[in-house]
């Protein structure tokens, strides 16, 4: 699929919530289907540095796509962790290097994307693009 | 509730707690990071930008004479809010950070030679510990660390042990911001002057709670900041005893703080302009002057009875809650309360608590030592101010259970 089908899939989910607790407790529950992190690369060096909540991720290479898994230790945080992870998981890296974030404007959780926020998800982000330019520098 | 403190009075003279958020009406409860501002205090920073503004103690035009005596006035309201023998003893800084910055600086310069020690808490907030672990390094020497216990009580046979090194200074939070522990400094003051060791007080908790008389302290030292206390951001004071500022030498150079200058050699001013380098805020000083007022117009009893009652209030409410464990239960206590539910991490259950409109604070609490004593990653802290209600304590006790059922 491609990432702006995603993107419209999740806006989609999401659209028949007015109520920030069924949000919320739908991020809770999509967090319990995030890609785990394989207990080998739940280490220091793959701790997104973050001011609050822990966040692990990995990245693999596979026939020119990038493949991420991760965890938190925060339930929120692994909710917009796996939101990140259907949208940038399974792309090729010219694919995420480019995307845009639009859609947690349209969900309402663009704020935990702000820097202030210090929950350690920009830096996500970041890392997350990192490892797709060095895959496409690898691989190009 | 207290019958001398007319909290609903109180509430509307603050804008700030009239609003929703997230379309929930706003529970202020993040006062130990900063306190909301009253109508006189915004007013009195209009005031002056609009019709007194200018530069202090130069000029001769009358706009500057008027904000010179006002700022000066500002000054000896606070040296009579603490008690200090003299209103020269206190020194306007940016906030308790830079307050405590100077001092580790400036008497560091004085009094520190290689080897020697300075000893802190191991409850204190970062900002009355960096800046003395950083003046170690420089002088290749250890911090000193007197350890607390569960409650979240300081060890004073161990703060004596530690006294007997003779560190050159020593640095103690009188409350702290993670656990709300009291610390008996006046007795701790006295500990480490019997072995003539000067004591600086972080005071940045203790200001818009209780009355600081820092003459019946005896602390050397004592820091603080505005907006803790109702005032502006960006204002503070340091306040120091006499003998010590005069033999300190200066923390920043410019105007203001100098006597003769040549290119030759400059001679620096008299206290406690040799402190304050610059154009100093003042504004925010002024601010500062009218938040005090408003304080003891609305009496420290008054409002230490009323925020001690929310305190047992919700530590009992709380105390129901299942699997909720408070860290801090000093029997001597300030109106601040960390907390964790279960195995619930700390930004979960902000971020909930946010959406239902409750302001507080997570994390570490710019203490981290704390956290890594308990072993937690964090704690969810609710601080109370005047302002504060039990209902709102009662909004906050059914936001938690209500979030923690959907994290768990």
């Amino acid at each position: 699929m491609s990432i702006e089908s995603i993107q419209q899939t999740i806006i989609d989910e999401f659209s028949s919530f007015d109520d920030w607790m069924d949000k919320y407790n739908l991020l809770i529950e999509m967090g319990k289907d995030t890609p785990m992190i394989e207990a080998q690369y739940k280490t220091n060096n793959h701790l997104i540095s973050g001011c609050q909540s822990r966040v692990w991720l990995h990245a693999s290479y596979r026939d020119g796509k990038v493949y991420f898994t991760a965890d938190s230790d925060a339930v929120i945080t692994k909710g917009i962790v796996n939101l990140l992870i259907r949208v940038f998981s399974e792309q090729t890296p010219d694919a995420i290097l480019n995307v845009d974030l639009g859609f947690l404007d349209k969900i309402g959780l663009k704020e935990h994307l702000s820097p202030t926020r210090s929950n350690g998800l920009l830096s996500m982000v970041k890392q997350m693009k990192m490892y797709a330019q060095v895959f496409k520098l690898k691989n190009g | 509730m207290n019958p001398n403190l007319d909290v609903s009075a109180i509430r509307a003279d603050f804008p700030a707690l009239h609003q929703q958020v997230f379309k929930k009406p706003l529970v202020y409860l993040d006062n130990a990071a900063t306190t909301q501002k009253p109508k006189v205090v915004i007013e009195r920073l209009q005031h002056y930008y609009e019709l007194e503004n200018s530069n202090i103690h130069r000029g001769v035009h009358h706009l500057s004479q008027q904000a010179t005596v006002a700022f000066e006035q500002a000054r000896k309201t606070i040296a009579e809010l603490v008690h200090a023998a003299n209103s020269y003893e206190i020194i306007f800084t940016r906030g308790t950070t830079e307050s405590v910055n100077l001092v580790a600086s400036s008497l560091g310069r004085l009094l520190m030679k290689k080897g020697d020690h300075v000893l802190v808490t191991a409850i204190e907030h970062h900002s009355n510990m960096v800046p003395w672990q950083q003046l170690c390094e420089q002088y290749d020497s250890n911090l000193l660390v007197a350890r607390f216990d569960q409650q979240g009580v300081i060890d004073l046979e161990h703060y004596q042990q530690l006294l007997e090194k003779r560190p050159k200074i020593v640095a103690i939070a009188h409350i702290s911001n993670a656990l709300g522990t009291i610390n008996p400094v006046k007795e701790m003051i006295s500990m480490a002057h019997k072995l003539d060791i000067p004591v600086l007080v972080d005071g940045a908790q203790s200001i818009a709670h209780c009355p600081i008389d820092v003459q019946d302290l005896d602390c050397d030292f004592y820091a603080f900041s505005a907006h803790k206390a109702y005032g502006p951001m960006g204002i503070g004071v340091l306040y120091g005893k006499e003998k010590w500022l005069e033999k300190m030498p200066p923390y920043q150079f410019g105007g203001e703080m100098v006597d003769q200058v040549s290119f030759e050699k400059t001679s620096f001013n008299c206290l406690p302009f040799k402190f304050e380098a610059g154009t100093p805020n003042v504004g925010g000083v002024l601010g500062m002057e009218t938040a005090m007022n408003y304080i003891l117009e609305k009496g420290y009893d008054a409002i230490a009875a009323h925020e001690n009652a929310l305190l047992a209030y919700a530590t009992q409410q709380l105390k129901n809650i299942e699997g909720l464990r408070i860290f801090g239960e000093s029997p001597n206590k300030a109106s601040v309360i960390s907390f964790l539910v279960h195995e619930i991490h700390p930004f979960d259950l902000g971020t909930l608590l946010d959406k239902m409109g409750i302001a507080l604070r997570t994390g570490h609490h710019c203490a981290q030592p704390i956290m890594d004593f308990y072993n937690i990653p964090g704690t969810v802290r609710a601080s109370f101010a005047m302002y504060n209600t039990f209902e709102e304590v009662d909004v906050l006790i059914q936001a938690i259970k209500k979030a923690s059922a959907m994290l768990r």
